[in-house]
């Protein structure tokens, strides 16, 4: 039965690209691998976009960071990156090619329940905007009846695009080309009046256009775009260390830990902090990882806020202001259950 | 001599050449089968076990996303079986104009390589090695660059003859307003055409029995023409255009020709024309020069003779891989997706994105191909076989 099952199992996996993910499978493959593979942008400055060094920088990837330096307690080579297109990046979960993904994916009802990979905590609070050039002399969505509109293929950005003009009964045309870079670049050049994305992704191409002054973002936000980790669905083990990976970052920018503090916060007498940093043991052992993993992400990447104002804050070309991302205690929505 | 001496009448089966064959095949065609059952139980019960939703269900869903150009009508409200019938149709607009677009100048450039002037038969070859050696995408991505970077905004349209705007959305054209008398012109149309064939069947016979030679083609021209203007005329002329105009950021009324299937259409024509051409040099180089020199001798016009002696002859030739390029071109529009021409691939691409039915997803986009593929090779193997030399 089991061999029938493990053969017809890795026939599949030739054939069709499907995988069999089992409770505990992914952390211990991780292991004995010694890295994790975690599919990402690419080409996403600010959330996943290696530098002209070749090291990979971006939200997407610290986070990523965070899920190994949790698993190995160290950075040392242990993420190895597959940049994915918005078409093939949950296929490549799906058929074990990566064990995260941490792409600016929007997690949504149809991507849960019909992909066969679930979402974790959201690390970054996004929605759709539309960037025109300033010479267009639009000031709001709502007067781009007739326009032309850029849109990447394969995103919930077609959809929302779509929605939007339908709903508020304007005429539109669109223009779909498969890769950001061939798509900005029709958009520079006047091919379209108007690009829609993400705001965040917005603010990352605006950051390289040729005339970054030339072209504005509109105030108008048109959807609701939770970008969140995916992992495998089944293995429900791997599924809470990368969602409790994430939590870690906030927990920890909520109770004041940063990377330049936690030494010192490891003398703590506060309860929490103490269970948090792995002082009085427990979290660890009940996720399967190391007593000091929360201790580790904080050390080796960070808490949220440090890694937010690191990629992609204020004083980054991007220049994001923290808004929906600020922790909920300043009015944002960030917040994470207690680690106990 | 003993080897002479051995007993052949007893035979056992599998020792038959014959009956061996056919049972190879019977176990190869069930080990065929059986892997394919496999398989597909296979990916069935791993999709259900990750819960990966299955099953052509979708198709009856509201796609909600919108398509650039369309054929037939369609809207986000419409169904993901609408948007994927679009991108047929795209698909097909594109792979059909081409491929006749294509086999006309290859024709001309094949004869060109040909010619016994110097400069023509050397752009000919030129043509031929340039076209033939850059890939196919890079020639669509510079053909679109091209027309977005140079053409200019819609408010700075170019405006070379009256109501025809050229711009970096594309070539605006007006088109005559709705009217009844244009559905009858295309009934005359077809009725000429009809007629024309008749009277050319006609004039064939003639011929034959007489050798007297009738101008056909002015005769069929005023058929084709003349048809279609008297009822026309009948319907009182009607002249209204639906003419272009700008309207806030685009021309609104008329027709337009997007850049994308412009850029598209030109790359792929003149990419698979440089390896027709190359075809139909070759054809035409398989036939003797002896029956050139006999067709002059009889008096034959040069044109003449490669119309009635060499082309026949050549065809024969020049179809069967000709055959191959045109489907070439068909499969090769498929890169349509990377400069933005709503083919079948992108809405296919989209539908399995939105839907997450990858496997149901490739398993459409396959079969649209391979009808699309044995489409045209059964149309062109019909039409070698009627070109092929009757031998008596």
């Amino acid at each position: 039965m089991l061999k029938n099952f493990l053969v017809g199992c890795s026939l599949v996996l030739v054939t069709a690209g499907l995988a069999c993910a089992e409770n505990g499978d992914t952390l211990k493959a991780v292991k004995e691998k010694g890295y994790i593979q975690v599919g990402v942008n690419g080409d996403l400055f600010g959330f996943g976009k290696a530098d002209q060094k070749g090291v990979w920088k971006g939200l997407d990837i610290d986070t990523a960071r965070a899920v190994a330096a949790a698993v190995f307690g160290d950075l040392n080579d242990r993420l190895h990156f597959t940049p994915l297109t918005a078409k093939t990046r949950f296929t490549a979960l799906q058929s074990k090619e990566i064990d995260l993904l941490t792409r600016n994916a929007t997690r949504t009802l149809g991507r849960e329940t019909s992909l066969g990979l679930d979402f974790v905590q959201v690390n970054y609070y996004d929605g759709q905007g539309f960037m025109v050039p300033k010479a267009l002399g639009v000031k709001s969505a709502k007067e781009l009846s007739g326009a032309t509109v850029c849109v990447l293929p394969g995103t919930t950005t077609e959809q929302n695009a779509a929605d939007f003009f339908r709903s508020n009964k304007m005429d539109w045309k669109t223009v779909t080309i498969e890769s950001t870079a061939e798509l900005s670049q029709a958009f520079y050049a006047g091919r379209c009046d108007v690009l829609t994305s993400d705001a965040s992704q917005l603010a990352g191409l605006r950051a390289s256009a040729p005339n970054p002054g030339d072209y504005m973002i509109l105030p108008d936000i048109i959807s609701k775009e939770p970008l969140a980790p995916a992992v495998r669905h089944g293995d429900n083990q791997w599924k809470d260390i990368v969602d409790f990976s994430v939590l870690a970052m906030i927990n920890a920018e909520e109770l004041g830990i940063t990377s330049a503090n936690v030494d010192e916060m490891l003398k703590s007498t506060n309860p929490e902090i103490q269970r948090f940093l792995g002082v009085s043991p427990g979290n660890g052992e009940a996720l399967g990882l190391d007593e000091k993993f929360a201790y580790n992400i904080v050390k080796l990447v960070g808490n949220y806020g440090e890694v937010f104002e690191r990629n992609v804050g204020v004083n980054t070309p991007l220049g994001i202001e923290r808004g929906l991302n600020a922790l909920w205690t300043n009015g944002g929505l960030m917040y994470s259950p207690p680690f106990k | 001599m003993a080897s002479d001496q051995h007993n052949y009448s007893k035979t056992y089966f599998w020792n038959d050449q014959k009956t061996r064959a056919i049972l190879y095949q019977i176990i190869t065609a069930i080990a065929v089968a059986w892997l394919g059952y496999y398989l597909i139980s296979n990916v069935q019960q791993n999709m259900e076990r990750q819960s990966i939703a299955s099953g052509f269900g979708f198709l009856q869903k509201e796609a909600a996303f919108e398509i650039g150009e369309s054929l037939i009508e369609y809207s986000a409200a419409d169904t993901y079986g609408r948007a994927l019938l679009v991108g047929v149709f795209n698909t097909l607009k594109v792979a059909f104009v081409g491929m006749i677009l294509t086999t006309i100048l290859g024709t001309i450039i094949g004869v060109f390589t040909l010619s016994s002037n110097w400069l023509i038969s050397k752009l000919g070859r030129m043509y031929v090695e340039v076209f033939q050696n850059i890939p196919v995408l890079l020639q669509l991505f510079f053909f679109y660059a091209l027309f977005y970077e140079t053409f200019p905004a819609p408010r700075q349209a170019l405006n070379p003859i009256t109501g025809v705007y050229i711009t970096n959305r594309g070539i605006d054209f007006p088109v005559p307003a709705p009217h009844p008398a244009w559905s009858a012109m295309l009934w005359a149309f077809a009725a000429a055409l009809v007629i024309t064939w008749l009277v050319n069947r006609w004039s064939v016979k003639r011929q034959e029995r007489s050798g007297q030679q009738f101008p056909m083609f002015w005769t069929g021209l005023a058929i084709l023409v003349g048809l279609p203007a008297i009822v026309w005329a009948l319907f009182g002329a009607p002249l209204a255009m639906d003419v272009p105009e700008l309207k806030g950021f685009n021309f609104q009324g008329g027709r337009n020709i997007s850049p994308e299937f412009s850029a598209l259409l030109i790359g792929l024509v003149l990419y698979t024309a440089s390896f027709i051409a190359q075809i139909v040099r070759a054809g035409i180089q398989s036939i003797s020069h002896g029956q050139t020199e006999a067709a002059m001798s009889i008096g034959l016009k040069p044109g003449q003779v490669l119309k009635l002696i060499i082309f026949p002859q050549a065809l024969r030739v020049i179809v069967p891989p000709l055959t191959s390029q045109l489907l070439n071109l068909t499969k090769n529009s498929s890169l349509a997706v990377a400069i933005g021409y709503p083919d079948f691939v992108q809405v296919a691409g989209t539908t399995i994105n939105q839907t997450g039915q990858a496997v149901e997803g490739v398993a459409l986009m396959m079969l649209v191909y391979l009808t699309f593929s044995l489409l045209t090779s059964a149309f062109m193997n019909w039409y070698n076989k009627k070109i092929k030399i009757v031998e008596r």
